[in-house]
């Protein structure tokens, strides 16, 4: 039995932010759920893909969280509690749905999880989707902590239903990827069908319908205010002349400062988890009693802003100080000891923190090597990107690389450098025809497969139709494997129990109306160089879909282990490196030692046996294991 | 209550966010409270992985420059590179075995001498404890159970207020069956070595 699905109440779990989310999903009798995967958001959905295999849960990986909002707003409408989670960026994907979902509302509850990335640990940006409560009028909450995220999930669902509104639930990289001892509570038994009855005033927004309809989701809105000042979550705790805001995970960081600087007794806190709609009546109440006022959020000034407009409608003057040079920056994660410093220094406070080793400071070791991560060791993105590169070599020809959102982005990184340009996903495809429109040069696009299902169609239709000339590289692995390896709808090798079709790219490709098509295995070198040269020579939009199952996801279905190995041969001797100079292999490495040449080996434990090299060079041979 | 601070350190596949569940359960196995925090995504694919577990009366789960009480390093370089996080208080145990980074494998970088930087560290913490991990995960039956030797070392150590029963205990609960066996002879032959 999945361990979140423990019937045992009372008991303790130490759980990531993201389990303890499914966890108070399940207490709240959670029927049907979706998601985009998208770190930091990603285990929240992967364990309901699990828990759906052993309960009536329905969960569906979505093509994009735009698919994933309008699925669960379709299951929500009809009076059943539904979550759909995803990264911050997959709710710009999903914005269009949100904001008029937010008009028309649902019966059952839907919370939207979405998770932040400050710091930007695995993302393209670190947008704070706080702004998207104050866009769309939706409730927000903002868990602190595991055992806060649990309860807070099922408080969301409650508060979603009371409202008839979807409940955004925000967390952050940190709150999602740190384990709590979390309480379990009772699970409830889900109500997995639904009603829709009919009701075209509310829920088809012509104008007529949508006029009303902001006007109801503006009362709800200040229903919800109401709410938020008399919420749990919104507490003011302790008294003093010096007060401090937060919410979240900063929240933590503020009560370990406020401890170490010994000043409990003259701090009052006003703890925000309800954040949006801002509980003004509380906030007027907190910055009465404070003499200053320091705010700790990361990334935007939100609640910052929000207690100012409080001051300044109540004519109060109050110092509120969150965002600027001497306090808090809009960048980055925070933690514990840079909130302390400025803590320390806003309220006037001595303290004087440890001493941290500086290795700068070691005249010996002046440079450390960098470990990016790499493509790993029999990675098919690392054969096609290999082949590009050999193709414009041979051919003098310079070409410019648009790429996407996966793994795949990692060929960035030298040796391979086939990677120029990425703003979002599925921007290879758009960015590749205005790109090559206006400089007229050899435009190489590259997208995933489950990039090219998220946001590649629409694009490469668009291409079609608008006549742009570029080559497209569908990078086709087969699973969504940047984010753990999550089902997508191209997948041929499927999880135990799978029943559901698998959908080619190719025959997409082809209906889109592009001509050239060709489908190669990228580990052939020869056929996959060929496919691009014939690319090269062409001024007609082709599309090279390289497909070749990830082989890592293909150990871990199939259990398939490598039946050979490659050895590079005693006659390699010559100080040519152009295998590990040009694939950048991670099982290839050099050998150098003064006055001898310089030689190459592959390491037996990394290599997978792909067979890439040996199509390099005949000093690598194979060997049986 | 007092507080402990630990900073785990590794690269992607040396199974530190296992070693770090592993020392969280056992801290509250023990009758404490634990945090932990793991960084996920791109460092999956070779980068640096970096965890932390708080024990005690703490909230944030995050460890600030100079606050680590214990260093676990898995691998020499990150050891090193990590050591911001220490101060002269800390105790820091390290395995001296490298990983290559990439860029020392295709011949871009040298590897720093390993000697100069556990040198390096030892004057300036309160205790350095180096070990070849690996050889004493391949004495106990897997190279993969390296992460458990270091846990061993770091039990030995005695910086953290979790006895020997409890990671014991959490070893044979909470690891994979096949590799229980495996992993409490890593875990026996990691404190033993200190």
């Amino acid at each position: 039995m999945h361990p979140l699905l423990t019937e045992e109440t009372g008991k303790k779990l130490l759980l990531l932010g993201n389990e303890a989310i499914v966890r108070g999903a399940l207490e709240a009798g959670l029927a049907f759920a979706t998601t985009y995967p998208g770190t930091p958001s990603s285990e929240i959905a992967d364990n309901f893909f699990q828990i759906a295999a052993e309960s009536d849960l329905y969960f569906e990986y979505s093509t994009n969280e735009k698919v994933a909002l309008e699925t669960a707003a379709g299951a929500a409408v009809c009076g059943v509690r539904t979550m759909c989670s995803m990264k911050h960026v997959g709710l710009n994907v999903a914005a269009d749905p949100l904001m008029t979902l937010a008009y028309v509302g649902v019966r059952g509850g839907l919370v939207i999880v979405v998770a932040d990335d400050p710091s930007m640990f695995s993302s393209q940006n670190e947008q704070d989707s706080r702004i998207y409560a104050g866009l769309s009028n939706l409730p927000m909450l903002e868990p602190r902590s595991a055992e806060e995220a649990k309860e807070m999930t099922k408080e969301a669902f409650d508060l979603s239903e009371k409202l008839e509104l979807p409940v955004l639930l925000r967390t952050t990289t940190r709150l999602s990827h740190y384990r709590g001892i979390v309480t379990t509570g009772a699970l409830r038994s889900p109500k997995t069908n639904g009603d829709f009855q009919k009701d075209s005033s509310r829920f088809v927004t012509v104008p007529s319908v949508a006029r009303v309809r902001h006007k109801v989701l503006l009362e709800q809105a200040e229903k919800a205010r109401e709410m938020a000042c008399r919420s749990s979550f919104n507490t003011i705790v302790g008294s003093g002349p010096w007060g401090i805001v937060t919410s979240g995970m900063a929240n933590n960081y503020v009560e370990d400062a406020v401890r170490d600087l010994g000043i409990e007794d003259k701090v009052g806190f006003l703890r925000l988890g309800f954040t949006h709609p801002f509980p003004e009546d509380l906030a007027e109440k907190f910055i009465r009693s404070a003499e200053k006022i320091l705010v700790v959020e990361e990334l935007e000034p939100v609640m910052e802003n929000a207690l100012k407009v409080v001051a300044q409608s109540k004519g109060l003057a109050t110092p509120i100080v969150g965002k600027g040079p001497e306090t808090f920056s809009r960048l980055y994660e925070y933690e514990p000891g840079k909130v302390r410093d400025v803590i320390a220094r806003f309220f006037g406070i001595d303290y004087t923190s440890c001493t941290p080793i500086d290795i700068k400071k070691n005249p010996e070791q002046a440079r450390l090597p960098m470990r990016p991560p790499n493509l790993c060791a029999g990675c098919p993105h690392r054969s096609t990107y290999y082949a590009v590169n050999s193709v414009l070599k041979e051919k003098g020809v310079e070409a410019v690389f648009p790429t996407d959102i996966g793994c795949y982005t990692l060929g960035v990184l030298p040796p391979l450098q086939v990677a120029d340009f990425l703003i979002c996903m599925g921007s290879s495809v758009t960015s590749a025809a205005g790109i090559s429109k206006v400089t007229g040069k050899k435009v190489i696009a590259f997208i995933g497969d489950s990039t090219f299902f998220h946001s590649g169609i629409t694009g490469l239709i668009n291409a079609v139709h608008n006549k742009h000339k570029f080559i497209l590289v569908v990078l086709d692995n087969g699973t969504t494997a940047m984010t753990g390896h999550q089902p997508n709808p191209g997948m041929e090798i499927t999880p135990p129990g799978w029943n559901k079709p698998s959908i080619s790219i190719e025959a997409i490709v082809r209906s889109c109306g592009v001509e050239q098509v060709t489908v190669v295995n990228p580990v052939n070198l020869s056929k996959t160089k060929e496919a691009i040269r014939q690319a090269v020579a062409s001024d007609e939009l082709s599309v090279i879909l390289a497909k070749a199952p990830c082989p890592l996801y293909e150990r871990r279905m199939l259990g398939t282990k490598p039946k050979r190995k490659f050895f590079v041969g005693p006659e390699c001797n010559t100080d040519c490196t152009e295998c590990v100079d040009t694939l950048g292999c991670p099982a290839m490495y050099k050998n150098t030692s003064p006055g001898a040449e310089t030689t190459v080996t592959i390491d037996e434990q990394l290599c997978i046996g792909c067979g890439m090299c040996i199509q390099i060079c005949k000093k690598i041979r194979p060997k049986k294991i | 209550m007092a507080e402990y601070r630990a900073y785990l350190t590794g690269v992607g596949g040396q199974g530190t966010l296992l070693a770090t569940k592993i020392l969280a359960e056992a801290a509250i196995h023990a009758g404490h409270n634990a945090l932990a925090s793991e960084v996920h995504g791109m460092a999956q694919r070779g980068g640096v992985v970096e965890s932390t577990v708080l024990i005690g009366d703490i909230r944030s789960p995050i460890i600030s420059d100079g606050e680590a009480d214990v260093l676990l390093g898995f691998e020499p370089l990150e050891t090193y590179r990590a050591m911001g996080k220490c101060s002269e208080d800390s105790v820091v145990i390290s395995n001296d075995v490298p990983v290559m980074p990439f860029s020392v494998t295709i011949g871009k970088d040298e590897y720093p001498d390993v000697a100069t930087l556990f040198g390096f560290i030892r004057k300036r913490v309160r205790q350095l404890n180096t070990l070849d991990a690996r050889i004493l995960a391949l004495k106990a039956g897997a190279a993969l159970s390296t992460n458990i030797v270091m846990i061993g070392a770091l039990a030995r150590s005695g910086v953290l207020p979790v006895p020997r029963e409890a990671f014991e205990e959490i070893i044979r609960t909470k690891t994979k069956k096949r590799f229980v066996e495996t992993n409490l002879k890593a875990f026996d032959l990691g404190f033993g070595t200190l």
